[in-house]
């Protein structure tokens, strides 16, 4: 399957992909509504996020595991790995926000939403053909394609 | 090929899925007691809290049998296993051939011989029909007692406690959840329980549940010598594996089916995983029953793979446990609290009593171990990844772990390409 490959190379830390992230998971699809009113109002928030660490960065999200322990530890079906396109799913409505997926996930990639008992984890933009961080990123930081079986 | 599953509960979900993986096509039945597709059993306490309804209690779309090809007969109890001829028998007088058997029966609720423990009024709280019975007995009743402050009687009383039920909890260990929490952790969560009216009895415990001439119970004796009334008592003190199919098959039990790294019993046909396992442990490099809902998941899932032919070795389970006390949220995983004086062992603890936080890290030999994690969880999943990929920590790293800021750029050189940016087509775990 297509995945996002991060690359800590040529990563600047400018997070623009996250703002591409908000955006795109937004109800207005407007960059400035998205960021003025929906993140304060609706705890919009980015499903990638960018890691520092001294000079180094990389910017991070779910890497849709072949094996995902998310999934095992979801108590409520939310989340499931599609036999078909290899995505990890997650279906908000079922979610009950126990954060055991937060817990169980060993890449960091489940946050919780800002203000549900709900989690946020990306869905490599599902609906579009290239997801937005990819498209945003200046610097060929992120990747998406396949590179393996899965 | 033809698969059978024994129980229909996460394990038996996962092995599907598993089995899925290696073989399109193989025949496979699930054999369950219980009467409804596989449930979040974890989600009663949410059902019984009226949190969510009955339509949010299937753990996968009613869908998902079909697309998976998997044939069910539900309501019906295996009542025997015939090892040699390879074929399990229910209660409802059928006989069913396997080439591959998965028990995946869980655990059977462990009740005490406890005087007045029989007779109305006296509940488990494991299954569907339980929560949907405490639903009706909540409508009558003022106050109730919870045996056992583990994971289970807590989620008992915190939904019991939202149907409008005054709850106390009787705990024989110091604190409540004491194989996941120490202390620390204990006492952040009973002060929270405090808060909201629940009472919290630790190092205690019910010496007689009292009735009156009528056989109606009336409250419970505690050995401290106090007695709780009570119209309704829930016992939660613990499951133990229902192992009882392999053991008169001739299969090795100790506490649970023994399992060898493929799920596979004593007996190679026989496979077991979730609950009724004992299966190795990822830490401890031991088989341990550790009966929890991703191990169970997990467990499954490797089974399946193996009774179709694919040769996976199952890396072992993780203890780990997540709840959320009334907007207090810990996480506990792997070693917490390590035995007195174990050679290694070095802990770091970060109280703040005030904000409700805390957190304390283990690690043994120069790698993290376990944690507990009170209040501020965010960073959970990052410091399991580093007990799951046991990462050998500098000393920079581990000072940043124990200040609260683990980072995916701790880890080792050349890890962070392996698992988020590999060259070329290899397998992705
Ligand atoms: C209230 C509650 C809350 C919990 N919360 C959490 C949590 O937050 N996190 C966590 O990690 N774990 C939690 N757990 C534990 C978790 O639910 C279990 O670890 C998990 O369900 C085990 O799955 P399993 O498939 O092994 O067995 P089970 O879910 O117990 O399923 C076994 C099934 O097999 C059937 N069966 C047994 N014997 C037979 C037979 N002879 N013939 C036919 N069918 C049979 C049973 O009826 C049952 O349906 C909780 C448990 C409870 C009760
Ligand atoms: S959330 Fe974590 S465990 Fe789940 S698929 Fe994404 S990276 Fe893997
Ligand atoms: S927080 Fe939601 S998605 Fe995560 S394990 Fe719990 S129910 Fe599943």
């Amino acid at each position: 399957m297509k995945k996002i490959y991060p690359n800590k190379a040529v990563c600047i830390g400018c997070h623009l992909c996250e703002v591409a992230c908000v955006t795109a998971h937004s109800k207005s699809k407007d960059i400035i509504l998205a960021h003025n009113v929906e993140k304060a109002q609706e705890g919009l928030a980015p499903r990638r996020n960018v890691a520092q660490e001294g000079p180094v960065c990389v910017a991070l999200s779910c890497r849709h595991c072949e094996e995902p322990m998310c999934v095992a530890a979801c108590i409520s079906g939310a989340l499931t790995k599609n036999p078909e396109t290899g995505r990890c799913e997650y279906n908000e409505e079922q979610c009950v926000g126990c954060w055991s997926c937060l817990m169980a996930c060993p890449f960091g990639s489940i946050r919780r939403h800002p203000v549900k008992e709900k989690i946020i984890k990306c869905d490599l933009c599902a609906g579009r053909d290239m997801p937005a961080c990819v498209e945003a990123c200046p610097n060929a930081g992120l990747i998406y394609e396949d590179r393996g079986k899965d | 090929m033809k698969y059978v599953i024994v129980g229909n509960g996460v394990a038996s979900v996962g092995a599907i899925e598993g089995i899925r993986r290696a073989d399109p096509d193989g025949e496979i039945l699930v054999i369950s007691e219980e009467s409804t597709p596989t449930y979040g059993r974890p989600l009663i306490s949410y059902l019984l809290a009226g949190k969510i309804g009955p339509e949010r209690m299937p753990l996968r779309p009613i869908t998902f049998y079909d697309k998976f090809k998997v044939k069910m007969a539900l309501g019906s109890k295996v009542v025997s296993l015939d090892a040699k001829a390879k074929t399990v028998s229910t209660d409802d007088g059928n006989t069913h051939p396997y080439d591959k058997l998965l028990l995946a029966t869980g655990g059977v609720p462990f009740v005490p011989p406890l005087p007045g423990k029989d007779g109305s009024g006296v509940y488990s709280f494991t299954t569907l029909a339980n929560a949907e019975t405490l639903v009706d007995v909540a409508k009558n009743c003022k106050t109730a007692v919870v045996v056992g402050g583990g994971l289970i009687g807590l989620k008992a009383a915190e939904a019991l406690h939202d149907r409008g039920v005054k709850v106390s909890i009787v705990e024989l260990a110091p604190r409540v959840l004491s194989a996941a929490f120490d202390d620390k952790a204990g006492g952040l969560v009973a002060k929270r329980l405090a808060e909201v009216g629940i009472d919290v009895h630790c190092g205690t415990q019910a010496t007689e549940i009292k009735r009156d001439e009528s056989g109606t119970i009336v409250g419970v004796h505690l050995k401290d010598g106090s007695f709780l009334p009570a119209q309704a008592v829930v016992i939660a003190i613990g499951v133990v594996p229902a192992a009882a199919l392999a053991k008169d098959a001739g299969i090795k039990v100790d506490r649970g089916v023994v399992v060898d790294e493929r799920l596979a019993s004593s007996d190679p046909a026989v496979f077991a995983a979730g609950d009724v396992a004992q299966a190795k442990d990822l830490i401890l490099d031991d088989n341990r029953v550790v009966p929890i809902w991703p191990n169970a998941f997990n467990q499954g899932f490797y089974a399946g793979k193996n009774m179709a032919g694919a040769d996976s070795p199952y890396l072992g389970g993780l203890a780990m446990n997540s709840i959320a006390f009334y907007g207090l949220p810990t996480v506990s995983v792997g070693i917490v609290n390590p035995a007195p004086g174990e050679a290694g062992i070095e802990l770091s603890e970060t109280l703040d009593e005030e904000n409700a936080t805390y957190r304390k890290l283990v690690f043994k030999d120069g790698k993290l171990v376990g944690y507990v994690l009170v209040g501020d969880i965010d960073n959970a999943g990052l410091y399991t990844g580093f007990i799951r990929f046991k990462f050998p920590l500098d000393a920079d790293t581990k000072a940043k772990l124990v200040s609260g800021c683990p980072s995916i750029l701790q880890w080792p050189e050349g890890f962070f390409d392996e698992k988020f940016n590999p060259v070329g087509a290899q397998e992705i775990v």
